[in-house]
């Protein structure tokens, strides 16, 4: 039987506000354990949460970058489940009144465009940290476990998208898209690998042409757009075989395990939760009007969508457009373009030699030391002749490891082509009166030792001469 | 001059700018009658001897300075050991916080220090304000002045029994259900619940956060007007407090009552309240008609179901609010094998029977399959609570019940039956569920010499007009029995 696969996915992002979602302590990373903490976010008796208006902003922001309605009164809720690491042993989420609702995001993919539903964008808090000590990661082994909480009660915005996601690769490239249009807003550094922004997904598969949705499971511990792909890739393939062969899939959460390459039931307790929801006393319920809502639709900034769309206008090849935004490579474009560099020239070398660098190095755009006015300086460069494309690639090399600007690192390398036609000259004359029976078979119709000549020219200039205009001297002289 | 430890906040202030009374002094005579009285009547759960000494001297020293920061300033107050104190040992009269020493100070906290007024101690409490009595406390049960045989209610117990005795001049409770006004019913004093709002919760230890007020209690109407102008006002450390401007508490407490149209609410001072107790209620109902107010009655056809809609909205909430109480981070903590164990097993020695109890029925309203008929059900009374409570308003401009349907209980009475205990405040729970102020004024004292309270409800925001009618309350029952603990002979 053929099995159609529907995917949803549950997104958390961590907000970068300056302040916590219910008090004032510090958002940040890498700070000592327990030190960004006080009374509301470690849940001592008597606090009160005091809700943080920019987090709800900035979370409204996202919903309408996702074309959902605001929610005019929306409620915090209580969601209690006991849990060591988070402080009140109930979390301040949203439940049936979140902050917006009803959006989309339209992805592409190899299968062609498709719109991707958005069924909600809440705001929540974050829990602390635990860290197990001693064998087998439970809690309660006998090492014990440390729980830091300098991560409870930061902002943490979910966005939760329909059933729509048919393949592994959507789900990538929904996730990627959601990543970008997160990054264009500017409220979170969405990284993936410290867990600023996290996937889980709800995988089911039903009959071909079926209404119904099948028993679903929920993937979690996906720390990359890749290992998303790979979890749902093989969660298929497991659940087709044991769909295949008769079998009954178990509505269960499944952690990914990116070593071994396959998911793992979890503990079957949490399934089991009632969390209890109800409408959180000590807030009020958020109100907001039309007014606020225009004021920050109008303020929102250029989207991915947008920024691909004018790229590709300016130029640049759909694919090409894609790499741009979705490496956060948009605002480097636009500069090396204002200073003077052709778009698709700009394009092929963000999307080439910078985007290897950036995977070689596992870095991100802001920590380059190239900016747009060098790339452009360097683009100039190649044009004029000053640099051969192989050059080009080594000074680029130079910059992006802080050697200094192209022209001083073409200097600096000695790569600069050798553009005075006098020296050119000479340098030809040298090599084809070394080589009078090639140049001999040459003047008989024997093209293909130009090549051998030229060669030798470029390797007695240390590679610095222009070897189209070498080849036209060694043709002239024969 | 007759023993400082018995004057009122108003009379104090006065001695105390007249040079004819230090702070210490005061101070000094609250801590004698405490070290005659606690024996007995143990209001207390903890005495901050040096911190209530450092701050009457300082409070001397700001009145030799000039330096006069409102009629708190000097003035000994106690506060129930459910609002956090820095550094000072806070239980809510629980095990599970024995011991605990909080790192901050609860807004109100903050409001008494900065009005120069003079923190004596903490006060007992049915565990986690829950209960009528004090008998719900992990640390022994506080004992009413006027005869300590009898409870002197709760679950601010320990507060009003150490104003009625004269340990501290005035106190800080809590009011959920009535932990305010029946206590200070019970123990002869005034008790006052202000609108939901007024006053900040941060640092109130919660029980049910959508129901928990702080209020003064006090030995004058006057006087918990002093105290709530002290602590009342918008707290940004409390999303849910009142951002508007306050207003003016006082000015119209020497109007009266002429004009006035009170309304007396059949469904609270019918059925169930005790003849003695139903008789001054009607005295009084006497005296403010001859005093020029119209007396009308009145129907609250909801209040019938707001008792049950109240015992599912505050065990809900209270089954969240205490779930922090786990262990992990403060407090008591026992082992086991798992978190979850060592979470169950602290839970389970720390909280008594009532918390439990609550906790409970709480976890079982909010279930899935069971929300909808018990805290949803719950939530719809509310509403209408608050609806009869708007058109009751269109028809009298204050309402009128006893605060209690009976006087002081004795101890054990009725510690074998919650639902007994639970009707101590039918005619308090009301303004709870709509937030409206109310306050208990004593007007006099049953056969066996027990102290009879008379409740006033007024709307949202109408302090104004329930100070005027609780004054004119006062000055028309010229209540001004003692009890007899309070005073040196009755400590033997």
């Amino acid at each position: 039987m053929t099995w159609e696969v529907v995917i949803g996915i549950e997104t958390h992002v961590e907000l970068r506000t300056e302040s916590k979602m219910f008090c004032g302590c510090p958002v940040g990373f890498g700070a000592e354990p327990n030190t960004a903490v006080c009374p509301v976010c470690l849940g001592l008796p008597g606090a009160l949460p005091v809700p943080n208006e920019k987090a709800i902003e900035w979370t409204m922001r996202l919903g309408l970058a996702l074309d959902c309605d605001v929610t005019q009164q929306s409620l915090f809720h209580r969601k209690n489940y006991f849990y060591a690491d988070m402080p009140k042993n109930y979390q301040i989420s949203q439940f049936d009144f979140p902050l917006c609702v009803g959006g989309h995001l339209d992805v592409t993919t190899s299968d062609g465009d498709r719109r991707i539903g958005i069924t909600r964008v809440h705001l929540e808090e974050d829990t602390g940290k635990s860290t197990h000590l001693g064998e087998g990661g439970r809690i309660g082994s006998s090492g014990g476990a440390l729980v830091d909480f300098n991560r409870a009660g930061i902002p943490l915005m979910e966005v939760v998208s329909e059933p729509d996601i048919r393949t592994p690769e959507e789900a990538r490239v929904y996730a990627q898209e959601l990543r970008a249009v997160v990054l264009a807003l500017g409220v979170s550094d969405a990284r993936l690998e410290e867990g600023s922004m996290r996937f889980d997904a709800n995988i089911s598969l039903r009959s071909e042409g079926a209404t119904e949705l099948g028993v679903k499971v929920e993937v979690k511990n996906m720390n990359s757009l890749r290992s998303l792909q790979r979890a749902l890739s093989h969660e298929i393939e497991r659940q087709t075989k044991i769909l295949d062969e008769g079998g009954a899939i178990a509505q269960e959460t499944r952690h990914w395990d990116e070593e071994a390459g396959r998911t793992e039931a979890g503990r079957s307790k949490e399934e089991a939760s009632d969390y209890r929801y109800f409408s959180e006393p000590d807030l009020v319920p958020l109100v907001v009007t039309d007014e606020v809502v225009a004021g920050l639709r109008s303020e929102l900034p250029e989207l991915p969508a947008q920024t691909g769309a004018r790229f590709e206008a300016a130029g640049v090849d759909s694919i090409a457009a894609r790499v741009l935004v979705g490496g956060s490579l948009g605002s480097l474009f636009d500069e090396a373009v204002v200073a003077g560099a052709a778009a698709p020239e700009v394009a092929k070398w963000l999307t080439g030699e910078v985007t290897a660098h950036l995977n070689r190095e596992g870095a991100d755009p802001p920590a380059l030391s190239l900016d747009g006015a060098a790339l452009a300086e360097l683009i100039a460069m190649v044009e004029a002749g000053d640099l051969s494309s192989t050059a080009a690639k080594q000074v680029l090399e130079g910059v992006l490891t802080g050697e200094g600007q192209p022209r001083q690192v073409a200097e600096a390398r000695d790569l600069i082509q050798i553009r005075d036609e006098e020296a050119l000259a000479e340098a030809v004359a040298a090599v084809v009166a070394a080589h009078p029976e090639e140049m001999g078979r040459i003047a008989d119709g024997d093209g293909k030792l130009i090549g051998f000549l030229v060669g030798q020219v470029m390797k007695a200039t240390g590679g610095k001469a222009d070897p189209r205009r070498v080849s036209e001297l060694i043709r002239e002289s024969s | 001059m007759s023993d400082p430890a018995d004057l009122t906040i108003v009379e104090a202030a006065a001695a105390l700018r007249s040079e004819d009374l230090t702070a210490v002094e005061l101070l000094a005579a609250v801590r004698r009658r405490a070290a005659m009285t606690e024996a007995n009547i143990h209001a207390y759960l903890t005495i901050d001897v040096e911190g209530a000494e450092a701050s009457a001297r300082a409070a001397d020293d700001a009145f030799a300075g000039g330096e006069d920061r409102g009629p708190l300033q000097g003035i000994p107050i106690a506060l129930k050991d459910n609002m956090v104190t820095r550094g000072l040992e806070t239980t809510a009269s629980s095990q599970i916080l024995a011991g605990w020493h909080p790192p901050y100070d609860a807004t109100v906290v903050t409001r008494l220090r900065d009005a120069g007024a003079v923190i004596v101690g903490k006060t007992n409490l049915d565990e986690f304000a829950m209960g009528s009595s004090t008998e719900n406390s992990a640390y022994g049960t506080s004992r009413n002045p006027w005869d300590p045989e009898r409870v002197p209610g709760g679950s601010s117990g320990g507060s009003a029994a150490a104003v009625a005795v004269g340990s501290a001049l005035a106190a800080l409770g809590s009011d959920t259900g009535g932990s305010v006004r029946q206590p200070a019913s019970l123990c002869g004093v005034v008790g006052m619940k202000p609108t939901y709002g007024l006053v900040s919760r941060y640092g109130l230890i919660a029980f049910a956060s959508s129901l928990d007020q702080i209020g003064p209690i006090t030995r004058s109407v006057a006087d918990a007007l002093a105290v709530l102008q002290g602590i009342s006002g918008h707290d940004p450390e409390d999303a849910t407090s009142y951002r508007g401007e306050l207003p003016d508490f006082g000015s119209q407490i020497d109007r009266g009552v002429e004009g006035l149209k009170i309304g007396v609410v059949s469904e609270l001072s019918g059925e169930g309240t005790e003849p003695a107790v139903a008789a001054e209620f009607r005295t009084m109902l006497q005296r403010l008609e001859g005093a020029g107010a119209e007396i009308k009655e009145l129907s609250l056809p909801s209040t019938a179901y707001a008792l049950s809609a109240y015992y599912l909205i505050a065990p809900a909430e209270c089954s969240a609010n205490l779930a922090r109480f786990d262990g992990v981070r403060f407090g008591l903590r026992l082992d086991g094998g798992t978190v979850e164990e060592m979470m169950g097993a602290t839970r389970a020695a720390g909280f008594g029977p009532e918390v439990i109890r609550r906790i409970l029925l709480g976890t079982y309203a909010l279930s899935a399959g069971y929300y909808d008929a018990f805290y949803g059900q719950a939530q719809k009374v509310r509403t209408l609570v608050i609806d009869d409570f708007k058109q009751a308003y269109e028809q009298a401009d204050v309402l009128v019940t006893p605060t209690s349907p009976t006087t002081a209980f004795k101890v054990g009475e009725r510690t074998d039956d919650p639902l007994a205990m639970y009707l101590s405040d039918l005619c308090t729970i009301p303004s709870n569920l709509s937030g409206d102020p109310g306050i208990s004024v004593p007007t006099g004292v049953d056969d066996a010499g027990l102290p009879i309270g008379f409740q006033v409800l007024a709307p949202a925001l109408a302090e104004p007009l329930m100070f005027r009618v609780a004054q004119a309350v006062e000055d028309l029952a010229g209540f001004d029995a003692r009890p007899t603990l309070a005073s040196s002979e009755g400590a033997a």
